[in-house]
Protein backbone atom coordinates (compact mmCIF):
# COMPACT_ATOMS: atom_id res chain seq x y z
CA UNK A 1 0.00 0.00 0.00
CA UNK A 2 1.02 3.28 -0.80
CA UNK A 3 2.97 5.47 2.34
CA UNK A 4 0.64 8.68 2.87
CA UNK A 5 2.21 10.92 5.55
CA UNK A 6 0.06 13.96 7.09
CA UNK A 7 2.25 16.62 8.50
CA UNK A 8 0.99 16.64 12.07
CA UNK A 9 1.23 20.51 13.94
CA UNK A 10 -1.03 22.82 15.68
CA UNK A 11 -3.83 22.93 12.80
CA UNK A 12 -7.51 22.34 13.41
CA UNK A 13 -8.04 19.77 10.78
CA UNK A 14 -5.61 16.86 10.59
CA UNK A 15 -8.25 14.56 11.88
CA UNK A 16 -10.53 15.39 9.32
CA UNK A 17 -7.94 14.45 6.57
CA UNK A 18 -7.04 11.28 8.06
CA UNK A 19 -10.57 10.59 8.21
CA UNK A 20 -11.44 10.70 4.61
CA UNK A 21 -7.89 9.25 3.63
CA UNK A 22 -9.67 6.60 5.49
CA UNK A 23 -12.42 6.74 3.50
CA UNK A 24 -10.63 5.95 0.61
CA UNK A 25 -9.07 2.72 2.04
CA UNK A 26 -5.63 4.26 2.54
CA UNK A 27 -4.28 4.37 6.49
CA UNK A 28 -2.28 7.63 6.70
CA UNK A 29 0.62 8.43 9.39
CA UNK A 30 0.20 11.86 11.09
CA UNK A 31 3.74 12.59 11.96
CA UNK A 32 6.25 15.75 12.23
CA UNK A 33 8.73 12.88 12.28
CA UNK A 34 11.35 14.25 9.20
CA UNK A 35 12.30 10.59 8.51
CA UNK A 36 8.79 9.55 7.77
CA UNK A 37 7.67 12.33 6.17
CA UNK A 38 10.70 12.02 3.80
CA UNK A 39 10.46 8.53 3.09
CA UNK A 40 6.36 8.77 2.35
CA UNK A 41 5.23 8.33 -1.14
CA UNK A 42 2.83 11.21 -0.67
CA UNK A 43 2.92 14.47 1.69
CA UNK A 44 -0.21 16.02 3.01
CA UNK A 45 -0.20 20.21 4.31
CA UNK A 46 -3.32 20.34 5.65
CA UNK A 47 -4.65 23.89 7.69
CA UNK A 48 -6.76 25.72 9.34
CA UNK A 49 -5.37 28.27 12.14
CA UNK A 50 -3.59 31.71 11.60
CA UNK A 51 -0.85 32.06 8.88
CA UNK A 52 2.41 33.86 11.47
CA UNK A 53 1.46 31.35 14.14
CA UNK A 54 1.68 28.65 12.60
CA UNK A 55 4.70 29.56 10.66
CA UNK A 56 6.58 30.29 13.74
CA UNK A 57 5.50 26.46 14.66
CA UNK A 58 7.21 25.35 11.41
CA UNK A 59 10.14 27.23 11.74
CA UNK A 60 10.44 26.13 15.35
CA UNK A 61 10.23 22.18 14.54
CA UNK A 62 12.68 22.42 11.45
CA UNK A 63 9.63 21.57 8.93
CA UNK A 64 10.33 24.81 7.15
CA UNK A 65 12.70 23.91 5.40
CA UNK A 66 12.29 20.27 5.04
CA UNK A 67 8.76 20.96 3.10
CA UNK A 68 10.36 23.15 0.42
CA UNK A 69 12.57 19.87 0.45
CA UNK A 70 10.25 17.41 -0.59
CA UNK A 71 10.68 15.27 -3.42
CA UNK A 72 7.20 13.37 -3.61
CA UNK A 73 4.22 15.02 -4.44
CA UNK A 74 2.81 17.36 -1.97
CA UNK A 75 -0.45 18.66 -1.11
CA UNK A 76 -1.32 21.69 0.92
CA UNK A 77 -4.47 22.07 2.11
CA UNK A 78 -6.59 25.62 2.60
CA UNK A 79 -3.79 27.57 5.32
CA UNK A 80 -1.75 24.44 3.72
CA UNK A 81 -1.89 26.47 0.30
CA UNK A 82 -1.44 29.93 1.59
CA UNK A 83 1.84 28.92 3.50
CA UNK A 84 3.35 27.31 0.62
CA UNK A 85 3.27 30.98 -0.95
CA UNK A 86 5.88 33.40 -0.76
CA UNK A 87 4.15 35.69 1.78
CA UNK A 88 0.88 36.58 3.08
CA UNK A 89 -1.27 39.18 4.61
CA UNK A 90 -2.30 37.33 7.82
CA UNK A 91 1.10 38.88 9.88
CA UNK A 92 1.08 40.88 13.05
CA UNK A 93 2.56 43.81 10.82
CA UNK A 94 0.60 42.92 8.01
CA UNK A 95 2.63 40.10 6.15
CA UNK A 96 4.07 36.99 7.01
CA UNK A 97 6.84 35.49 5.11
CA UNK A 98 5.65 31.87 4.27
CA UNK A 99 7.64 28.76 2.69
CA UNK A 100 7.83 30.67 -1.16
CA UNK A 101 7.06 27.46 -3.36
CA UNK A 102 4.72 29.43 -5.43
CA UNK A 103 6.08 33.09 -5.47
CA UNK A 104 3.15 35.06 -4.77
CA UNK A 105 1.52 37.02 -2.45
CA UNK A 106 -1.37 35.86 0.21
CA UNK A 107 -4.06 38.89 0.23
CA UNK A 108 -7.18 39.07 2.40
CA UNK A 109 -10.67 39.54 1.30
CA UNK A 110 -11.44 43.07 1.14
CA UNK A 111 -15.34 43.32 0.63
CA UNK A 112 -17.06 45.59 -1.96
CA UNK A 113 -20.58 45.37 -1.29
CA UNK A 114 -22.83 44.67 1.93
CA UNK A 115 -23.33 40.92 0.93
CA UNK A 116 -19.70 40.22 0.40
CA UNK A 117 -19.22 38.47 3.94
CA UNK A 118 -15.94 37.58 5.14
CA UNK A 119 -15.08 34.70 5.94
CA UNK A 120 -15.86 33.32 1.81
CA UNK A 121 -17.53 30.14 4.08
CA UNK A 122 -19.51 27.10 2.08
CA UNK A 123 -19.98 25.52 -1.05
CA UNK A 124 -18.83 27.06 -3.98
CA UNK A 125 -17.90 26.70 -7.45
CA UNK A 126 -15.02 26.31 -8.88
CA UNK A 127 -14.29 26.20 -13.12
CA UNK A 128 -11.18 26.85 -15.44
CA UNK A 129 -9.77 23.14 -13.96
CA UNK A 130 -6.49 22.46 -16.45
CA UNK A 131 -4.62 19.72 -14.17
CA UNK A 132 -4.75 15.58 -13.48
CA UNK A 133 -5.40 17.16 -9.74
CA UNK A 134 -8.53 17.88 -10.73
CA UNK A 135 -10.05 15.07 -13.33
CA UNK A 136 -13.07 13.98 -13.45
CA UNK A 137 -14.39 16.91 -11.96
CA UNK A 138 -17.03 19.28 -13.77
CA UNK A 139 -16.46 22.69 -14.47
CA UNK A 140 -18.63 24.55 -11.75
CA UNK A 141 -18.40 21.87 -9.53
CA UNK A 142 -19.78 22.83 -5.70
CA UNK A 143 -16.76 22.69 -2.57
CA UNK A 144 -16.52 23.32 0.78
CA UNK A 145 -14.22 26.64 1.40
CA UNK A 146 -13.53 29.07 4.23
CA UNK A 147 -10.94 31.15 4.18
CA UNK A 148 -10.44 35.42 5.03
CA UNK A 149 -7.28 35.58 2.53
CA UNK A 150 -6.84 33.77 -0.87
CA UNK A 151 -3.91 33.90 -3.58
CA UNK A 152 -4.46 35.57 -7.02
CA UNK A 153 -4.51 33.75 -10.36
CA UNK A 154 -1.31 33.03 -11.07
CA UNK A 155 0.55 31.03 -13.47
CA UNK A 156 0.81 28.45 -11.16
CA UNK A 157 -2.88 28.52 -11.05
CA UNK A 158 -4.84 25.42 -11.82
CA UNK A 159 -8.84 25.85 -10.89
CA UNK A 160 -10.27 29.22 -10.20
CA UNK A 161 -13.14 30.62 -8.17
CA UNK A 162 -14.92 33.90 -7.82
CA UNK A 163 -15.46 35.73 -4.78
CA UNK A 164 -15.58 39.14 -4.35
CA UNK A 165 -12.93 38.58 -7.11
CA UNK A 166 -11.58 35.86 -8.98
CA UNK A 167 -8.98 33.67 -7.18
CA UNK A 168 -6.76 30.64 -7.15
CA UNK A 169 -9.00 27.35 -5.71
CA UNK A 170 -6.23 25.44 -6.69
CA UNK A 171 -2.23 25.56 -7.70
CA UNK A 172 0.41 23.24 -9.07
CA UNK A 173 4.07 23.60 -9.41
CA UNK A 174 6.54 20.48 -10.23
CA UNK A 175 5.66 18.52 -7.35
CA UNK A 176 3.77 20.74 -5.31
CA UNK A 177 0.24 20.82 -5.13
CA UNK A 178 -2.72 22.54 -3.14
CA UNK A 179 -6.03 23.54 -2.72
CA UNK A 180 -8.28 26.60 -1.30
CA UNK A 181 -10.90 24.41 -0.58
CA UNK A 182 -11.20 21.31 1.62
CA UNK A 183 -11.42 18.33 -0.52
CA UNK A 184 -12.00 16.39 2.06
CA UNK A 185 -15.47 17.91 3.20
CA UNK A 186 -16.42 18.22 -0.40
CA UNK A 187 -18.68 15.43 -0.55
CA UNK A 188 -17.98 13.23 -3.36
CA UNK A 189 -16.18 15.61 -5.55
CA UNK A 190 -13.41 16.89 -2.63
CA UNK A 191 -13.12 12.66 -2.75
CA UNK A 192 -12.38 12.60 -6.16
CA UNK A 193 -9.57 15.55 -5.70
CA UNK A 194 -8.02 13.14 -2.85
CA UNK A 195 -8.46 10.04 -5.00
CA UNK A 196 -6.62 12.15 -7.94
CA UNK A 197 -4.05 13.17 -5.80
CA UNK A 198 -2.94 9.43 -4.55
CA UNK A 199 -3.20 8.35 -8.18
CA UNK A 200 -0.39 10.86 -9.54
CA UNK B 1 -21.33 31.40 -6.99
CA UNK B 2 -21.65 30.88 -2.98
CA UNK B 3 -24.50 28.51 -2.33
CA UNK B 4 -27.44 28.60 0.24
CA UNK B 5 -26.97 25.93 2.64
CA UNK B 6 -29.24 23.58 3.65
CA UNK B 7 -28.64 22.12 7.34
CA UNK B 8 -30.60 19.17 9.10
CA UNK B 9 -30.26 19.39 12.81
CA UNK B 10 -30.02 16.57 15.20
CA UNK B 11 -31.00 16.41 19.02
CA UNK B 12 -28.77 13.79 20.33
CA UNK B 13 -29.12 12.35 23.79
CA UNK B 14 -27.30 9.41 25.09
CA UNK B 15 -25.50 8.93 22.07
CA UNK B 16 -28.91 8.30 20.33
CA UNK B 17 -31.13 10.54 17.77
CA UNK B 18 -34.17 12.18 20.02
CA UNK B 19 -37.79 12.77 18.55
CA UNK B 20 -39.44 11.17 16.24
CA UNK B 21 -37.69 10.16 13.09
CA UNK B 22 -39.37 8.72 10.03
CA UNK B 23 -36.72 7.71 7.48
CA UNK B 24 -37.26 5.01 5.20
CA UNK B 25 -34.32 2.64 4.56
CA UNK B 26 -32.76 3.35 7.43
CA UNK B 27 -31.72 0.24 9.28
CA UNK B 28 -31.00 1.80 12.18
CA UNK B 29 -33.06 4.92 12.75
CA UNK B 30 -32.31 6.47 15.89
CA UNK B 31 -28.22 6.10 14.81
CA UNK B 32 -26.76 9.79 14.06
CA UNK B 33 -24.24 8.59 12.26
CA UNK B 34 -26.66 6.45 9.92
CA UNK B 35 -29.07 9.77 9.74
CA UNK B 36 -26.31 11.89 9.23
CA UNK B 37 -24.86 9.80 6.22
CA UNK B 38 -28.13 9.90 4.92
CA UNK B 39 -29.14 13.60 4.74
CA UNK B 40 -25.22 14.10 3.52
CA UNK B 41 -26.35 11.73 0.38
CA UNK B 42 -29.62 13.29 0.30
CA UNK B 43 -27.47 16.91 -0.77
CA UNK B 44 -27.23 18.23 2.82
CA UNK B 45 -24.70 21.03 2.87
CA UNK B 46 -24.11 20.87 6.56
CA UNK B 47 -25.26 19.09 9.41
CA UNK B 48 -25.46 20.01 12.83
CA UNK B 49 -25.68 17.98 15.90
CA UNK B 50 -26.83 19.27 19.47
CA UNK B 51 -26.04 17.21 22.49
CA UNK B 52 -29.08 17.41 25.00
CA UNK B 53 -27.51 15.24 27.57
CA UNK B 54 -27.13 16.43 30.77
CA UNK B 55 -25.36 13.98 32.40
CA UNK B 56 -21.19 13.60 32.97
CA UNK B 57 -21.41 9.76 30.91
CA UNK B 58 -23.61 11.01 28.35
CA UNK B 59 -20.87 13.83 27.62
CA UNK B 60 -18.22 11.34 27.06
CA UNK B 61 -20.72 8.97 24.80
CA UNK B 62 -21.17 12.24 22.79
CA UNK B 63 -17.48 13.12 22.66
CA UNK B 64 -17.39 9.05 20.98
CA UNK B 65 -20.55 9.86 18.61
CA UNK B 66 -18.11 12.68 17.45
CA UNK B 67 -15.26 11.24 16.72
CA UNK B 68 -17.54 8.37 14.48
CA UNK B 69 -19.79 11.28 12.93
CA UNK B 70 -16.40 12.74 11.52
CA UNK B 71 -15.02 9.22 10.28
CA UNK B 72 -18.13 8.45 7.79
CA UNK B 73 -19.60 11.76 6.98
CA UNK B 74 -17.45 14.14 4.08
CA UNK B 75 -19.10 17.34 4.73
CA UNK B 76 -18.93 19.96 7.26
CA UNK B 77 -20.61 19.27 10.52
CA UNK B 78 -21.55 21.46 13.71
CA UNK B 79 -21.78 20.10 16.94
CA UNK B 80 -23.13 22.46 20.17
CA UNK B 81 -24.74 22.04 23.75
CA UNK B 82 -23.14 21.64 26.95
CA UNK B 83 -19.83 23.85 25.99
CA UNK B 84 -18.99 25.93 28.66
CA UNK B 85 -14.74 26.54 28.32
CA UNK B 86 -12.11 26.41 25.98
CA UNK B 87 -11.54 22.55 27.37
CA UNK B 88 -14.73 21.47 25.65
CA UNK B 89 -14.26 23.13 22.38
CA UNK B 90 -11.29 21.63 22.41
CA UNK B 91 -12.24 18.12 23.08
CA UNK B 92 -15.00 17.83 19.74
CA UNK B 93 -12.83 19.85 17.70
CA UNK B 94 -10.30 16.87 18.47
CA UNK B 95 -12.90 14.22 17.92
CA UNK B 96 -13.27 15.41 14.54
CA UNK B 97 -16.11 18.43 14.56
CA UNK B 98 -15.46 21.33 12.32
CA UNK B 99 -17.78 23.78 14.17
CA UNK B 100 -18.94 24.42 17.71
CA UNK B 101 -22.04 26.18 18.74
CA UNK B 102 -22.33 27.93 21.89
CA UNK B 103 -25.44 29.84 23.33
CA UNK B 104 -26.09 30.19 27.28
CA UNK B 105 -22.08 29.89 28.24
CA UNK B 106 -21.53 32.78 25.80
CA UNK B 107 -24.35 34.67 27.15
CA UNK B 108 -22.79 34.18 30.79
CA UNK B 109 -19.45 34.67 29.80
CA UNK B 110 -19.23 36.79 26.52
CA UNK B 111 -14.93 36.53 26.50
CA UNK B 112 -15.51 32.69 25.78
CA UNK B 113 -16.04 34.12 22.31
CA UNK B 114 -12.75 35.75 22.61
CA UNK B 115 -11.01 32.79 23.72
CA UNK B 116 -12.22 30.73 21.02
CA UNK B 117 -11.84 32.50 17.99
CA UNK B 118 -8.03 33.64 19.37
CA UNK B 119 -7.43 29.95 19.75
CA UNK B 120 -9.11 28.13 17.03
CA UNK B 121 -10.55 30.89 14.86
CA UNK B 122 -13.74 32.71 13.86
CA UNK B 123 -14.63 30.04 11.97
CA UNK B 124 -14.87 27.76 14.38
CA UNK B 125 -17.29 29.76 16.69
CA UNK B 126 -20.91 29.39 15.55
CA UNK B 127 -23.07 32.01 17.96
CA UNK B 128 -26.67 30.31 18.70
CA UNK B 129 -28.99 32.54 20.07
CA UNK B 130 -32.80 31.72 21.11
CA UNK B 131 -35.00 35.22 20.66
CA UNK B 132 -38.29 36.48 21.46
CA UNK B 133 -40.12 39.08 19.98
CA UNK B 134 -41.71 40.95 23.27
CA UNK B 135 -43.28 44.16 24.18
CA UNK B 136 -39.36 45.55 24.72
CA UNK B 137 -38.25 43.98 21.52
CA UNK B 138 -36.11 40.92 20.45
CA UNK B 139 -34.92 39.45 23.51
CA UNK B 140 -32.39 36.72 24.29
CA UNK B 141 -33.14 33.64 26.23
CA UNK B 142 -30.67 31.42 28.35
CA UNK B 143 -31.09 27.75 29.16
CA UNK B 144 -33.01 25.97 25.98
CA UNK B 145 -35.64 29.32 26.12
CA UNK B 146 -36.52 28.85 29.50
CA UNK B 147 -34.66 32.19 31.20
CA UNK B 148 -35.36 35.46 29.66
CA UNK B 149 -32.33 38.05 30.09
CA UNK B 150 -32.45 41.42 28.97
CA UNK B 151 -30.28 41.03 26.15
CA UNK B 152 -31.59 42.45 22.87
CA UNK B 153 -31.21 40.31 19.84
CA UNK B 154 -29.51 42.66 17.93
CA UNK B 155 -26.82 44.34 20.03
CA UNK B 156 -25.87 41.03 21.36
CA UNK B 157 -25.22 39.35 18.16
CA UNK B 158 -23.36 42.88 17.50
CA UNK B 159 -21.02 42.06 20.18
CA UNK B 160 -20.63 38.32 19.08
CA UNK B 161 -19.55 39.39 15.77
CA UNK B 162 -17.15 42.07 17.06
CA UNK B 163 -15.84 39.63 19.32
CA UNK B 164 -14.94 36.80 17.06
CA UNK B 165 -17.96 34.62 16.35
CA UNK B 166 -17.71 33.34 12.69
CA UNK B 167 -21.39 32.79 12.53
CA UNK B 168 -24.80 33.39 14.00
CA UNK B 169 -27.20 30.92 13.81
CA UNK B 170 -30.99 32.56 14.96
CA UNK B 171 -33.60 30.85 16.48
CA UNK B 172 -36.79 32.47 16.58
CA UNK B 173 -38.69 31.35 19.89
CA UNK B 174 -42.07 32.56 18.38
CA UNK B 175 -41.63 30.77 14.79
CA UNK B 176 -39.87 27.62 16.31
CA UNK B 177 -42.14 24.34 16.20
CA UNK B 178 -45.48 26.31 14.73
CA UNK B 179 -44.23 25.80 10.62
CA UNK B 180 -45.59 28.97 9.50
CA UNK B 181 -41.89 30.65 8.09
CA UNK B 182 -39.14 31.85 9.52
CA UNK B 183 -38.77 35.53 11.11
CA UNK B 184 -37.83 37.22 8.20
CA UNK B 185 -38.03 40.28 9.09
CA UNK B 186 -35.85 39.87 11.83
CA UNK B 187 -33.66 38.25 10.11
CA UNK B 188 -33.11 40.52 7.31
CA UNK B 189 -32.17 43.05 10.04
CA UNK B 190 -29.45 40.99 11.40
CA UNK B 191 -28.39 40.32 8.10
CA UNK B 192 -28.19 43.88 7.64
CA UNK B 193 -26.41 44.88 10.88
CA UNK B 194 -23.98 42.16 10.63
CA UNK B 195 -21.23 41.58 8.23
CA UNK B 196 -20.70 37.29 9.36
CA UNK B 197 -23.07 34.53 7.82
CA UNK B 198 -26.91 34.48 9.28
CA UNK B 199 -28.37 30.81 9.78
CA UNK B 200 -32.09 31.10 9.86
CA UNK B 201 -33.63 28.76 12.23
CA UNK B 202 -37.48 27.78 13.67
CA UNK B 203 -40.23 28.02 11.92
CA UNK B 204 -40.05 26.00 8.59
CA UNK B 205 -43.39 23.90 7.18
CA UNK B 206 -42.88 24.33 3.75
CA UNK B 207 -40.39 24.78 0.43
CA UNK B 208 -41.66 28.05 -0.01
CA UNK B 209 -40.66 29.12 4.20
CA UNK B 210 -36.75 28.12 3.16
CA UNK B 211 -37.31 30.70 -0.28
CA UNK B 212 -38.28 33.68 1.50
CA UNK B 213 -35.68 32.88 4.48
CA UNK B 214 -33.28 33.35 1.63
CA UNK B 215 -34.67 36.04 -0.06
CA UNK B 216 -37.03 38.36 2.10
CA UNK B 217 -34.71 37.07 5.52
CA UNK B 218 -31.59 37.15 3.78
CA UNK B 219 -30.07 34.41 5.39
CA UNK B 220 -26.84 32.25 4.41
CA UNK B 221 -28.36 29.29 5.47
CA UNK B 222 -31.73 27.38 6.62
CA UNK B 223 -31.55 25.05 9.32
CA UNK B 224 -34.47 22.34 10.34
CA UNK B 225 -35.35 19.54 11.88
CA UNK B 226 -38.83 17.69 11.84
CA UNK B 227 -39.88 18.57 8.00
CA UNK B 228 -36.41 16.50 7.39
CA UNK B 229 -37.10 13.88 9.82
CA UNK B 230 -40.45 13.42 9.12
CA UNK B 231 -40.16 13.13 5.62
CA UNK B 232 -42.53 16.53 5.13
CA UNK B 233 -39.67 17.59 2.64
CA UNK B 234 -36.79 15.53 0.98
CA UNK B 235 -33.79 17.64 0.55
CA UNK B 236 -33.20 16.78 -3.41
CA UNK B 237 -37.37 18.14 -4.11
CA UNK B 238 -36.24 21.50 -1.50
CA UNK B 239 -33.27 21.94 -4.14
CA UNK B 240 -34.64 21.80 -7.09
CA UNK B 241 -37.72 23.84 -6.20
CA UNK B 242 -35.06 26.48 -4.22
CA UNK B 243 -33.13 26.47 -7.79
CA UNK B 244 -36.71 27.24 -10.25
CA UNK B 245 -36.91 29.85 -7.88
CA UNK B 246 -33.52 31.68 -8.68
CA UNK B 247 -32.01 30.49 -5.39
CA UNK B 248 -28.10 28.96 -6.06
CA UNK B 249 -27.77 25.73 -4.20
CA UNK B 250 -25.79 22.99 -4.63
CA UNK B 251 -27.64 20.58 -6.69
CA UNK B 252 -25.71 16.86 -6.06
CA UNK B 253 -26.33 13.13 -7.26
CA UNK B 254 -27.84 10.41 -5.36
CA UNK B 255 -24.43 9.03 -5.55
CA UNK B 256 -22.92 11.52 -3.77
Amino acid sequence: MEKVAIIKYNAGNVCSVDYALRRLGIEPVVTADKETLLAADKVIFPGVGEAETTMNFLKAQGLEQMIKDLKQPVLGICLGLQLMCSRSEEGVNGTVDCLNIFDIEVKKFIPKRHEDKVPHMGWDTIGHLEDDLLKGLNEEDFVYFVHSYYAPLCDYTIAQADYIQPFSAALHRDNFYATQFHPEKSGRVGAQVLRNFLDL
Amino acid sequence: MLAKRIIPCLDIKDGQTVKGINFVNLRQAGDPVELGRAYSAQGADELTFLDITASFEGRKTFTELVKRIAANINIPFTVGGGINELSDVDRLLSAGADKISINSAAIRNPGLIDEIARHFGSQVCVLAVDAKQTEKGWKCYLNGGRVETDKDLFLWTKEAQDRGAGEILFTSMNHDGVKNGYANEALANLSDHLSIPIIASGGAGKKEHFRDAFVIGKADAALAASVFHFGEINIPDLKLYLCSQGITVRQTKSSD
